[in-house]
């Protein structure tokens, strides 16, 4: 064939050359948006389903399909697979972030009303579950309590433990204590719980009390500070140890004065997201602390309260209006908390973390 | 200050491969000395058993002696740590510790093995960073973090942290292959004005610095891939770039090697 005759078309040709194509005008993604909320509810209305999350189920699928259609119609089939992957990574964020929102809103409107100074600052010793009144002080100090013990047994066991990975284990110790770790932290919270039931209160013969709940609570919080914290020392470049060792610095100073230093931000952010973790945990406060209506701040001795066993009890023991606003107070007061925790940790982590820049 | 380092039959180890292989060189004080060498040849590795660096990575070992003035430095009463204090490193990137400021890390050495005396620090910062030619350029930012200077002033910071121990002999891995050529420079001119105190090695791919900065050069090469590298000859850096006894190092120094 000569040369003349192979004139081929753009769109027959393997690889475009063409730099300028037709492209779809900057607001599209969201007209397409607006546009598949808009069908989806229209749909979801004349169907008749009742569930709102239905609406919003078409209204998504409706909006990667209808949005890949067009594009594949107006710009090609390359632009379309990159504009199919940009609206399926958004609903993902949507049907992620969606839930947590509806969860804070949903908690704060049920429980703004029923946090206030008197609910902070009272127990329930002496009011009567059918009728108002009460609050949670005796299980905001049983949670601080316990939580704080569990923090102090398992924080530093853990830390010390991830060093001993990181910068010291070898062979066959370091491969056990990792294969344990990882063992532990798929332990069921109610089997920690059994455990502690058993060896603590059972077999040695120690009488309900916070610290025995705070125990199961160390065992929960330890793998995942270890986990945690180790990969964190993973991260600090070899260099700087090196850089140490070469300054004629032993070993165990370099790892207190400029590994942990390093990782400090980091390894802070993991206790205190383990912390946030073991907060929430009911299970084996249930079985070890037992649950009391009164204030008991002395965690060594006698049943305590605690903020998740106080909702539970709320809701399902009471079971009565004043009971469930009761349990939404005490929701809110624990996501108020975890949060608190959640922003220190953050505030931390900026704090410490190694400064570069100018 | 400054020390004479003897070697005699050094072998270096990752697990079972062999490194480097029967070094013997004595290494003068008050000079600077340049090893040159294909990658891979082991002149880092013998840098880093000068000061027993080599045995913190794990597996790795060493047979042989490194005689500093007459002590033995894998004599086995002798203490690591107690080495690298009188043996200073510099590295190939700049490691200023991230967590400091620049006057932190100048001391940090010192601060670690306990100086505390704010007179001392202060007069130690002075001094490292003016050897180190880099306090006319810092001085009003000391408290500054170390990581924000550019590439060639963290190298000098790393120099200037190196000296502020006053180690005997300093050990330089490829301290410029991270740099520009001004930053490079600063650096060469430094090493110039160090050697009047201490001694110094130097591990170097560029042929020109090693000529333009070094008394002795030594040339390290392996047989093949899989060899360990062995030292083939130490000799005035003069001779070395102008008449070489062993052919091998004319071929590399020309360019006309493998």
């Amino acid at each position: 064939m000569s040369a003349a005759t192979t004139t081929v078309s753009a769109d027959a040709r393997p690889l475009g050359r063409a730099l300028t194509a037709n492209r779809l005008p900057k607001w599209a993604p969201a007209a397409v948006a607006a546009g598949s909320i808009a069908l989806g509810c229209g749909i979801g209305a004349v169907g008749g389903l009742a569930s709102h999350l239905q609406w919003g189920l078409i209204s998504a699928i409706l909006f990667v399909a209808i949005g890949y259609a067009l594009s594949a119609r107006v710009e090609g089939r390359r632009q379309a697979k990159d504009r199919l992957a940009t609206s399926v990574v958004w609903v993902a964020f949507i049907l992620a972030v969606v839930p947590l929102v509806a969860l804070t809103f949903y908690t704060i409107q049920q429980g703004a009303d029923v946090v206030n100074g008197y609910f902070l600052s009272h127990s329930m010793k002496g009011v009567l579950a059918s009728g108002p009144g009460g609050g949670i002080y005796h299980a905001l100090i049983g949670t601080l309590e316990q939580v704080g013990l569990a923090t102090a047994t398992a924080a530093p066991v853990g830390l010390l433990t991830a060093v001993y990975l990181v910068e010291y284990g070898r062979g066959r110790l370091a491969k056990t204590v990792t294969f344990f770790v990882d063992v532990m932290t798929g332990v069921p919270s109610i089997v920690a719980g059994l455990f502690i039931l058993s060896l603590w209160n059972l077999a040695l013969g120690f009488n309900y009390s916070g610290f025995s709940g705070s125990l199961a609570l160390a065992i929960l919080m330890m793998p995942v500070v270890v986990r945690s914290t180790e990969e964190m020392l993973k991260l600090v470049p070899n260099e700087l140890r090196e850089a140490s060792y070469a300054l004629g610095v032993p070993k165990w100073k370099t790892i207190l004065r400029i590994v942990l230093p390093t990782a400090i931000g980091g390894i802070t952010t993991g206790v205190m997201l383990s912390v946030a973790r073991i907060t929430g945990e009911t299970a084996p406060v249930m079985m070890l602390v037992f649950g009391a209506d009164y204030i008991n701040s002395n965690p060594f001795d006698g049943p305590q309260q605690s903020l998740p066993m106080y909702i539970w009890q709320q809701y399902s023991v009471v079971n009565n209006d004043y009971g469930y606003a009761r349990a939404w107070g005490a929701a809110l007061v624990l996501i108020a908390f975890v949060m608190g925790l959640n922003l220190i940790a953050r505030g931390i982590a900026r704090w410490r973390s190694p400064k570069g820049g100018h | 200050m400054a020390k004479r380092i003897d070697v005699s039959g050094l072998s270096a180890y990752y697990g079972s491969t062999k490194a480097i292989e029967d070094i013997s060189m004595s290494i003068e004080p008050r000079s600077v000395t340049a090893f040159i060498g294909p990658s891979g040849c082991g002149k880092s590795t013998f840098l880093r058993t000068l000061n027993r660096m080599h045995e913190v990575i794990p597996g790795a070992r060493v047979e042989g002696k490194v005689l500093l003035d007459d002590e033995n430095l894998y004599a086995s009463s002798v203490d690591p740590v107690a080495v690298r204090r009188s043996v200073g490193m510099v590295f190939q990137r700049p490691n200023p510790f991230p967590t400091m400021s620049i006057y932190d890390n100048v001391v940090a050495g010192l601060k670690l093995a306990g100086v505390r005396k704010k007179v001392v620090l202060d007069e130690v910062v002075e001094r490292s960073l003016k050897g180190a030619n880099l306090w006319k350029e810092v001085h009003n930012r000391l408290n500054k973090p170390g990581a924000g200077l550019s590439g060639g002033q963290q190298q000098r910071l790393c120099i200037a942290r190196a000296i502020a121990v006053e180690p005997q002999v300093l050990l330089m891995d490829e301290p410029c292959s991270a740099l520009d050529p001004i930053s490079t420079l600063a650096i060469e001119d430094l090493i110039g004005e160090l050697k009047s105190q201490f001694t110094i090695v130097i591990v170097t791919h560029n042929m020109q610095q090693a000529a333009r900065v070094s008394d002795r050069t030594a040339f390290f090469n392996l047989a093949g891939v899989g060899q360990p590298g062995r030292l083939i000859e130490l000799d005035d850096t003069q001779r070395i770039f102008s008449n070489p006894s062993v052919q091998a190092t004319e071929d590399y120094i020309s360019g006309r090697f493998g």
